[in-house]
């Protein structure tokens, strides 16, 4: 399989174009189902005609509606249900019943009814073999989500950049002025570190540190706040132009807040952070 | 990319744990405390007699064959005993400036002075009207055949009381833009038109104002061409910049300890400290921000070991570092309450005031060696390709 760190690459790329294919999921569903030897699973999924995707939450029971990223257009999720990693496979000719849901980030998203007869479930692994496997997969998410968003704040910043060079106002263009400069300056040092610890936390993870899940933790919340402030200063640099839908501004503002979402509340993956940090495990 | 941070001095390590037992009084930590004076005299004499301090230097101006990396293990291990070696830090940053700017003849004399422990440099950059407007320095040198006259007054000369000599900032040339008429010289403190008065500082360091009254200085100890001062000063701020506030590792060790506080310290109803949210949430984000500044730290050293002289790379550093750790210390002291406020004489300071001296002695980091309003500009021109706003 090929190295976190290359796919950080790739990642950061899509989310630098907004790139509309679901790669972050395509990438760690197939790994996933390659990790635990589900070679019946896999077929299609490396020429990508078959579309995996996973759940972010633990599935707490089958009649659990649950929103899933990439969940309008995958064919197959994986998700912790109790302790097993179960598959659920859907055929082309339901795919209606997960239809796309309107969303702030235009993302594929689709609530996804465990207790439908009509999804085809595979047990993949059981007991600690699933939790390790799906905890290694959700991480490798939040490494690569964080390397999307460094991506997508990096073409923000340059995007605002360009704007204040040319724009003029008071005589002058908007690049001249102090307070635009200096906030700027912070939103790019703190990108420089962003993309440091992403590339850290993929670094983590391809040589097994023992630190790999708390560094992916840190990348995750870090790159999510680095984007959305970048997306955010940059859009107010535009002044009324930043809010038409003319401008793409917009399209990243919107994504910088929707994308780090899906996995929920920041505050609480920074508590998470905090017991990795402090005690050495979740709390 | 390689994150491995092997630890190259792991090996002597040990080494120079055992070197600070026999060598450190204990003493020495508590006076710099206390006087804020962060220069031991008797401790310099002995780093230069071994011939620690010039470890790792050429030999041509004095460098012994002492191991370079037993001796940053040295100095690392006496300032993780709280003695900070200030003076040597100064020093060894101009003797370092020189290697690229001296003359063959300065070298010799001015590194092989500091390597012997006889010559030790303070920074006269700073002065009454300029600070981060280094560049605006008013203090004068006028020519006098083949000596300089100098007269003027510089801020925060800090260890000036216990140097040798000063690395001078000054005018030569009124009639130019402020840059092009600054020249750069190392003038004895011992001279009598030389005064040094003690200033005293939140953080707890003294520093100094320093006077000059028509102090005599030869032409050979100008460093640099005449009116050509600031492209020397550009590689001195390099090499001050690019510890980047100490790439968070002072930070982390803090945030580890109140951590371990915060889990066994109670609250009023028998909860621990730790298990509020909002704690947790304050103490990964310190966490987080000290782990961005190593790697930007670390970013600095990569530069300079592929050859490279690091300018933007080590403002982001110091921006990030300095900033972030301040932001910390807010945090730190809100999560500790009440007893934060406490100096460490009283008895029951948690952990000794250590967050209370760290939250004082961390305000000028943001400050000294280019504010950090300064240090967004030259990322705002440099990363950004912003246009320059200061004239």
């Amino acid at each position: 399989m090929a190295p976190l760190e290359d796919l950080a690459v790739v990642s950061n790329v899509c989310g630098a174009h907004l790139a509309s294919i679901p790669f972050v999921e395509a990438i760690v569903g197939g790994r996933l189902l390659a990790a635990v030897g589900a070679k019946e699973l896999l077929e299609g999924v490396p020429d990508g005609t078959v579309l995996p995707t996973l759940f972010l939450h633990r599935a707490a029971s089958k009649a659990d509606r649950i929103l899933v990223p990439a969940g309008s257009v995958a064919e197959v999720a994986i998700a912790l249900c109790g302790s097993d990693l179960v598959a659920f496979k859907r055929t082309r000719a339901n795919r209606p019943h997960c239809a796309a849901l309107a969303n702030l980030g235009a993302q594929p998203l689709a609530e996804w009814d465990l207790g439908d007869d009509r999804l085809e479930r595979t047990v993949l692994a059981t007991g600690e073999a699933a939790t390790a496997a799906f905890e290694r997969g959700l991480n490798e998410w939040r490494v690569l989500i964080a390397a999307a968003l460094n991506g997508l704040r990096k073409t923000a910043l340059d995007l605002g950049v360009n704007y204040i060079k040319n724009r003029k106002a008071f005589g002058r263009t908007l690049s001249e002025f102090q307070a635009i400069q200096h906030r700027l300056a912070d939103v790019s040092v703190a990108g420089d570190g962003a993309d440091l610890l992403t590339f850290e936390a993929a670094w983590a993870a391809d040589t097994n540190q023992p630190n790999a899940a708390r560094l992916a933790s840190y990348a995750f919340s870090f790159s999510s706040r680095t984007a959305f402030m970048t997306c955010r200063e940059a859009l107010q640099f535009h002044g009324g132009y930043g809010v038409t839908l003319e401008y793409d501004i917009q399209l990243y503002f919107r994504r910088a807040k929707a994308w780090p979402l899906t996995l929920g509340d920041v505050s609480r993956e920074e508590q998470r952070a905090a017991a990795l940090t402090f005690c050495g495990t979740e709390v | 990319m390689d994150f491995n941070v092997t630890d190259e001095l792991a090996a002597h390590r040990e080494k120079a744990r055992r070197w600070a037992d026999e060598h450190l009084d204990p003493a020495w930590a508590e006076y710099e405390r206390t006087t804020g004076t962060h220069h031991i005299a008797e401790l310099h004499r002995l780093l230069a007699d071994q011939g620690w301090l010039g470890a790792g230097w050429p030999t041509e101006y004095g460098g012994t064959d002492n191991d370079a990396a037993l001796a940053q293990a040295i100095f690392e291990e006496i300032r993780a005993r709280h003695v900070l070696v200030e003076g040597w830090g100064a020093t060894s940053l101009i003797a370092n400036t020189l290697l690229h700017v001296g003359t063959e003849e300065q070298k010799e004399l001015f590194i092989g002075g500091a390597l012997r422990g006889e010559t030790v440099i303070a920074l006269g950059y700073t002065e009454p009207d300029s600070g981060s407007d280094v560049a605006a320095a008013k203090t004068r040198a006028v020519r006098d055949g083949d000596e300089w006259i100098i007269n003027g007054q510089k801020m925060f000369t800090s260890t000036a009381q216990k140097s040798t000599h000063v690395f001078l900032l000054t005018r030569t040339s009124t009639d130019k833009p402020k840059h092009r008429g600054l020249t750069m010289f190392i003038v004895p403190l011992d001279d009598p038109g030389v005064s040094i008065q003690p200033i005293h500082t939140l953080g707890g360091q003294r520093t100094n104002a320093t006077f000059y009254t028509d102090v005599r200085v030869p032409d050979s100890a100008r460093i640099g061409g005449v009116d050509e001062g600031w492209p020397v000063m550009k590689v001195a701020l390099v090499y001050e910049r690019r510890g980047g506030g100490g790439g968070g590792s002072a930070t982390a060790r803090l945030l580890d300890e109140v951590a371990a506080w915060s889990q066994s310290t109670s609250r009023e109803d028998g909860s621990s400290v730790f298990s509020d949210a909002t704690v947790q949430q304050r103490l990964a984000r310190a966490a987080i921000d000290a782990e961005v500044a190593r790697l930007l730290a670390l970013r600095v050293r990569w530069v300079q070991e592929s050859g490279g002289l690091p300018g933007v790379e080590g403002s982001s550093a110091k921006l990030f570092g300095t900033e972030s750790a301040q932001r910390a210390h807010w945090d730190l002291l809100d999560i500790i309450g009440d007893h934060a406020v406490l100096r460490r004489e009283a008895s029951s300071a948690p952990l000794g005031a250590a967050v209370e001296e760290a939250f004082r002695a961390g305000v000028v980091t943001t400050i000294y060696g280019g504010a950090s309003e300064i240090m967004r500009e030259i990322v705002a021109e440099r990363t950004l390709g912003l246009p320059r706003t200061r004239a």
